[in-house]
């Protein structure tokens, strides 16, 4: 049966947390658990979700959890899973929550290693474009044109130049068993990725956008039409790879102005029509490769 | 007397430490390959292949990674160990952190191999010693059969309730690592009694779920330093016993913390780590043959470090030179600094030399120990010497 939000269980195993309001990573970690229940471990490397959680002695989460370090929390997973095929345990999830730096920057080695040893693991990159712990700094997922303060703006200065790095091809380049995009904007999408994730063995990564009022700099009551926002522009896109076919989840019929996404955050407020253009330019090409995978697979 | 049943093997130390791993069953082994440890792995992976020995083993794709994933083992109440050297070593620094902790017992073995630059794969201290603070219980031995028992050893030290602290052994890059030696290789079911299978709490529990390895702020950050500190101190009692222990189930034991060699009337004292040991022996009993009171003392345990004994040390001999296979630039060898620290205590007369040799593998020859008690002799004698000194320094 397919997850949704009324048959979803009222239990919660995740609050009492410190988040800033609004924050769309902790959207994720709530509804992950809902549906992965409480025979999971949630590994957390540095990032907003473990220092507004696990702070001796009050812990937010109502499952296994642990902090691990910045660079390593896909190496924990597998030493976790290796673990749990050790003892005979098969019916828990051992899942990753970690940020786009941790993931996309610091955390891509030990990401890439353990999908390609194949371990039993759920990894998911909640997705909040920059190194918000730290204070907003600039990460390989900071899309182009984004104030940080690595980043700053000023009449000289675009703010980011570089486009994201695209996660979902990385994983798909290895052959994973599951990979997907998702947003919190779209729960239903979500929550059916990860309950797929759960009967999946072997390595699952999800990669979910998840909006940051403090960072982005919009209302904390906005994380979810921003989120829809970026699906309905095409600057985010919602897909899925499983046993090598790509599968596309939300077509827009027609892309919304790119510049209804960007005029809503104050990282954007800078940003020109020439910039506009060079965004809208990015994002056909990303299209135009995506579109390639799905036809591939005709 | 010996009870257990044992068969000899011309094993290198690497391969040595591989038949002690397969010996202690852990249950999950991650590791990176870097020489000079990696005969280790190999012989690791040929175990498991044959299916000699029961455990998951992860292909890390770095130290780094080697460590974590030792982690999130040990994490879920496996038995875990690693092994690695000298750029690994410092490439995991912040996983031994971790490690430490947050108190998983994993036992790792280092090949002692010089640190780049000058980059070389022979072997010197300077990487574990670069460890010093890191947490983990420090061992060095001195030959194959050693690093076998003391690698048995390790898991039950690490293990122990009292000490919850992760053990790395060391063992010098190539003058052990890759030196054949008969070694005895004790029976599994003997060492299955020694070591029984890991018990511990400090594992993730799916009826009585927890957080491990958190944040604690500054109200907090203290009492687990306290802790681990207290473990440290534990640690020196239960390294002494379980090396009792295993020296009445194997008929080996190595003294524990330290051990000594003719000291009793020692007024010269040489103070060394590792395989240079075995060649200081040969030196003090020529010396002795020619009447000098030489001894040496084999320092075993870097961390926790024996204050204790040095402090007593320090009022009995006339003068301890320490072998630095290392250099703290700035200062002097690391090894130096701490015994010369425990030595002095108030109304100690007792003279000290630094002899930093060995370097990146260069050998310490007969000559070269010879040399340093002959010094040791000299400045109890009123002449003056540098206090560190470069042993066979080309242009001295």
């Amino acid at each position: 049966m397919a997850v949704n939000i009324r048959n979803l269980p009222d239990q919660e195993l995740f609050y009492g947390h410190k988040a800033c309001p609004g924050c769309g990573g902790a959207i994720v970690a709530r509804l992950a658990l809902k549906v992965l229940g409480e025979r999971t471990c949630v590994v957390l490397p540095a990032s907003c979700i473990s220092s507004v959680t696990t702070i001796y002695p009050q812990m937010s989460f109502f499952v296994n959890s642990l902090t691990s370090s910045f660079p390593a929390s896909a190496a924990v997973l597998s030493g976790m899973a290796a673990a749990c095929k050790a003892q005979g345990l098969e019916d828990v999830t051992v899942m990753g929550l970690a940020g786009d730096g941790g993931t996309i920057d610091i955390g891509l080695q030990a990401l890439s290693g353990a999908v390609e040893r194949g371990d039993n693991f759920l990894y998911i990159c909640y997705d909040n474009e920059a190194y918000m712990n730290t204070g907003i700094q600039r990460s390989g997922l900071t899309p182009y044109g984004a104030w940080t303060t690595t980043t700053p703006t000023n009449n000289n200065a675009v703010g980011e130049t570089k486009f994201k790095k695209n996660l979902f091809e990385i994983m798909m380049a290895h052959r994973i068993p599951y990979c997907a995009t998702a947003s919190v904007a779209y729960p239903n999408d979500l929550l059916n990725k990860i309950a797929k994730a759960k009967e999946i063995k072997g390595p699952k990564v999800l990669h979910v956008q998840a909006p940051c009022p403090t960072g982005w700099g919009h209302g904390s009551e906005k994380t979810v039409e921003i989120g829809k926002l970026a699906v309905q522009t095409g600057l985010w896109y919602l897909a899925e790879y499983e046993n090598g076919k790509v599968t596309l989840n939300y077509k827009p019929k027609e892309f919304k102005p790119v510049k209804e996404y960007f005029t809503k955050q104050r990282r954007f407020c800078h940003l020109t029509e020439e910039d506009f253009r060079v965004i809208e330019e990015h994002r056909d090409n990303e299209w135009k490769i995506l579109e390639n995978f799905l036809r591939k697979d005709e | 007397m010996s009870s257990a049943k044992t068969n000899k093997r011309f094993l290198s130390g690497d391969e040595a430490v591989a038949f002690a791993v397969k010996l202690s069953r852990p249950d999950v082994i991650a590791a990176y390959p870097i020489t000079p440890q990696t005969v280790i792995v190999e012989k690791i992976s040929e175990f498991v292949a044959a299916k000699e020995i029961d455990c998951q083993f992860l292909h890390v794709e770095s130290e780094h990674s080697a460590m974590a994933a030792s982690m999130g083992a040990s994490l879920m109440g496996s038995r875990a160990f690693t092994a690695t050297s000298s750029q690994g070593l410092l490439y995991m620094c912040e996983m031994l952190h971790y490690v430490s902790g947050s108190r998983y017992p994993i036992v790792m073995v280092n090949a002692n191999r010089t640190v780049a630059a000058p980059w070389n794969i022979f072997g010197d201290h300077r990487d574990s010693l670069s460890q010093r603070d890191s947490g983990w219980i420090q061992i060095y031995v001195e030959n194959p059969q050693e690093a076998l028992d003391v690698t048995i050893q390790a898991f039950k030290i690490a293990e122990n309730p009292q000490v919850s602290l992760p053990v790395m052994v060391n063992l010098d890059g190539f003058v052990i690592t890759h030196t054949y030696e008969l070694v005895e290789i004790p029976d599994q079911e003997t060492v299955d009694k020694f070591l029984p299978p890991y018990q511990t709490t400090n594992k993730l529990d799916f009826d009585n779920p927890k957080s491990l390895s958190f944040t604690a702020s500054p109200e907090w950050q203290t009492e687990f330093r306290y802790q681990q500190y207290e473990a440290m101190e534990a640690a020196k009692k239960i390294i002494n016993q379980v090396d009792e222990e295993y020296g009445k189930i194997f008929g080996r034991s190595y003294g524990g913390l330290v051990q000594e060699y003719r000291c009793d009337d020692a007024d010269y004292v040489l103070v060394a780590m590792g395989s240079v040991a075995g060649t200081t022996r040969l030196v003090v009993d020529k010396l002795r043959a020619e009447g000098k009171k030489v001894g040496l003392v084999k320092l075993r345990s870097y961390r926790p470090f024996p204050k204790e004994y040095f402090q007593d040390l320090g009022k009995k001999v006339k003068a301890v030179g320490v072998i630095d296979r290392d250099i703290s630039f700035g200062y002097e060898g690391a090894v130096y600094t701490e015994v010369k620290a425990a030595l002095f205590q108030p109304g100690s007369q007792v003279k000290t030399l630094n002899f930093i040799a060995g370097l990146s593998g260069r050998d310490i020859t007969k000559e070269n120990l010879t040399e340093m008690f002959t010094k040791l002799e000299a400045i109890d004698k009123g002449e003056k010497e540098d206090e560190v000194q470069f042993i066979g320094l080309r242009w001295a």
